[in-house]
């Protein structure tokens, strides 16, 4: 079972600094949750982890092996290790909701033709969702999507899982099922896996260590206990919620900051 | 003064037409790279063959409609122009073999390269743009498959099988087409039009125009799905992808007509 160990990983898009040596260790079997606000980068991490995204500088690690300097071919070998949950799904919407989940199977003849169904209907099961094999992604609710997408994900059995936002866009009951798919796929099956979350709830409850992600860093990592009691202000800021704060100031001073130059900033460019 | 603002003016069109260039030579370079990377994966496991299939389905049975209705009126216009034209020199027997030989060389092909353009190739574009932008590209890539041999592969072997189909059906229509207007229109001799049609059709130029059909299909389909690859930002970015798709393979299509036409000839 694989370790993912991130170091000096950096990531820019053109002059947009995203992830700026970011460092972090997820320890094999177990779940950590990265938290941050709103475009941070968080999304931009996971996709560098299954080298969806090219990393700049840094390497990261799986189960020893250096991601960032594979060739393509050798990536795939790797990515057959990983499941993961798009924030947007990312169903396949000329596919029906079965088709979606059995994707992975069929192409890697995991199972004969006749176990796939199944496979699909048990993997559908584990997100609550039943008899609905036969619907297209546009006939599914937000919620129902994503659920689709995390029995997808699932449904090779991969040894590492990476859910971006897993139970956003769900009700409170819902959430809680697949906080409990979550800590399942752990237990059990002794995945190793990345979660991204805002729901501090699910966080506290999934995680076995919090990392929080801000400007491009990872600026601490700990357990849920410890990141709630946080002596950092900008950790405690964001586990609170509160609208006051070392983030919101300094974003106030940014907005100040960009209504003030913007246009004439803009007659520049042109 | 004005001088000076007419020499801004002139920089700021030549940086305009340098970036564009060098847009092009890029966008060049990039198809290229995806050709490389179709035959890198082509021949790897699993097979694409029911993917190959359903493609050709789609590029056949999308397009055949309008490349029939195309051909066969191209064929009736040709017949009805020559025959007008002829006429001031007594040569209107003659209408078959022209109606014949410029279906099958050119206008056959081209005009179905440029419908297909239009219906398939923009029907590539959209989809895998839309597949890019809601990430389902990245979505594939997690789910061990390789999005060239996925998408792009079936699609453009499809093309390439199936465009020379459907010039074979234009081929035949447009003659048809022309046959109709000439004899029951315009009141030709059946006997001599078909006889004439016979004497001058060769064989090479049925099969000249079936391989550039070929090679069409094979261009639109590389074009229309790098297009769509590098479609970015939403609905708008999808909707740039599907047009220029479209603009590029129909210029595609002619500028390499003339010179297959230069070398086949
Ligand atoms: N393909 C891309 N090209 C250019 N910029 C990008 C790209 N992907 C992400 N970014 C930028 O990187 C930053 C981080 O994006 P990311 O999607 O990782 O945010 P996030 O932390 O997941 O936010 P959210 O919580 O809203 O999902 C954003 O400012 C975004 O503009
Ligand atoms: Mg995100």
């Amino acid at each position: 079972m694989p370790t993912i160990e991130i170091r000096g990983l950096c990531k820019r898009f053109g002059k947009k600094v995203v992830l700026d040596g970011l460092d972090l260790v997820v320890p094999q079997g177990r779940n950590t949750v990265v938290i941050g606000g709103s475009g941070t980068g968080k999304s931009v991490l996971i996709k560098c982890v299954v080298g969806l995204l090219r990393a700049d500088e840094g390497e990261i690690r799986i189960d020893g092996e250096d991601v960032t300097k594979m060739d393509e071919r050798e990536l795939v070998r790797v990515r057959q290790k990983f499941g993961m949950l798009f924030q947007g799904a990312a169903l396949f919407d000329s596919m029906n909701v079965g088709e979606n989940v059995a994707f992975a199977l069929r192409r890697l003849r995991r199972y004969p033709e006749r176990q796939i169904q199944d496979v699909v209907e048990e993997k559908l099961a584990m997100v609550g969702l039943r008899d609905i094999q036969h619907l297209t992604p546009a006939e599914l609710s937000g919620g129902m999507k994503k659920r689709v997408g995390l029995a997808r994900a699932i449904a090779s059995e991969p040894e590492i899982l990476l859910y971006d936002e897993p139970t956003t866009g769900l009700d409170p009951i819902m959430a809680d099922v697949i906080n409990e798919l979550i800590i399942r796929m752990r237990e059990s099956l002794g995945v190793t896996s990345i979660s991204i979350t805002h729901d501090m709830a699910s966080a506290y409850k999934i995680a076995d260590s919090i990392a929080m992600l801000y400007k491009g860093k990872i600026i601490e990592v700990g357990t849920p206990a410890e990141i709630r009691h946080s002596a950092s202000p900008v950790v405690s800021q964001f586990v609170e919620g509160r609208a006051v704060g070392p983030i919101t100031a300094e974003h106030e001073e940014f907005v100040r900051f960009v209504r003030g130059s913007g246009e004439s900033g803009e007659r520049k460019e042109q | 003064m004005a001088k000076e603002g007419n020499r801004i003016g002139l920089n700021a069109a030549l940086e305009k037409f340098g970036t564009r260039v060098f847009g092009m030579l890029e966008d060049l370079g990039n198809i290229f790279v995806l050709l490389l990377q179709c035959v890198s994966w082509v021949f790897r496991p699993p097979s694409e063959f029911r993917n190959i299939v359903k493609q050709m389905e789609e590029v056949g049975i999308r397009s055949m409609p309008v490349v029939l209705v195309t051909a066969t009126f191209t064929g009736m216009v040709i017949a009805l122009q020559s025959w007008s034209g002829f006429q001031r020199f007594q040569a209107t027997s003659l209408v078959g073999s022209v109606v014949a030989l410029s279906i099958t060389r050119e206008l056959g092909p081209v005009f179905a390269g440029l419908m297909v353009s239009g219906r398939v190739g923009a029907a590539m574009a959209a989809e895998l743009g839309t597949m890019k932008v809601t990430e389902q590209i990245d979505a594939l890539v997690t789910l061990a498959t390789n999005p060239v041999k996925y998408l792009v592969v079936p699609r453009v072997i499809a093309a390439t099988v199936v465009l020379p189909i459907l010039v074979v059906f234009a081929d035949l229509v447009g003659i048809l087409g022309g046959y109709f207007v000439a004899v029951y229109l315009l009141g030709a001799n059946s006997y001599v039009y078909i006889n004439k049609t016979y004497q001058y059709l060769e064989f090479k130029d049925i099969y000249t125009g079936l391989v550039k059909a070929a090679v069409f299909g094979f261009l639109i389909a590389i074009i229309s799905c790098y297009n769509g690859f590098i479609a970015q930002g939403g609905a708008e970015g999808v909707g740039r992808a599907t047009m220029r798709a479209v603009v590029a393979s129909s210029m595609v299509v002619l500028i390499s007509d003339y010179f297959m036409t230069s070398l086949m000839f």
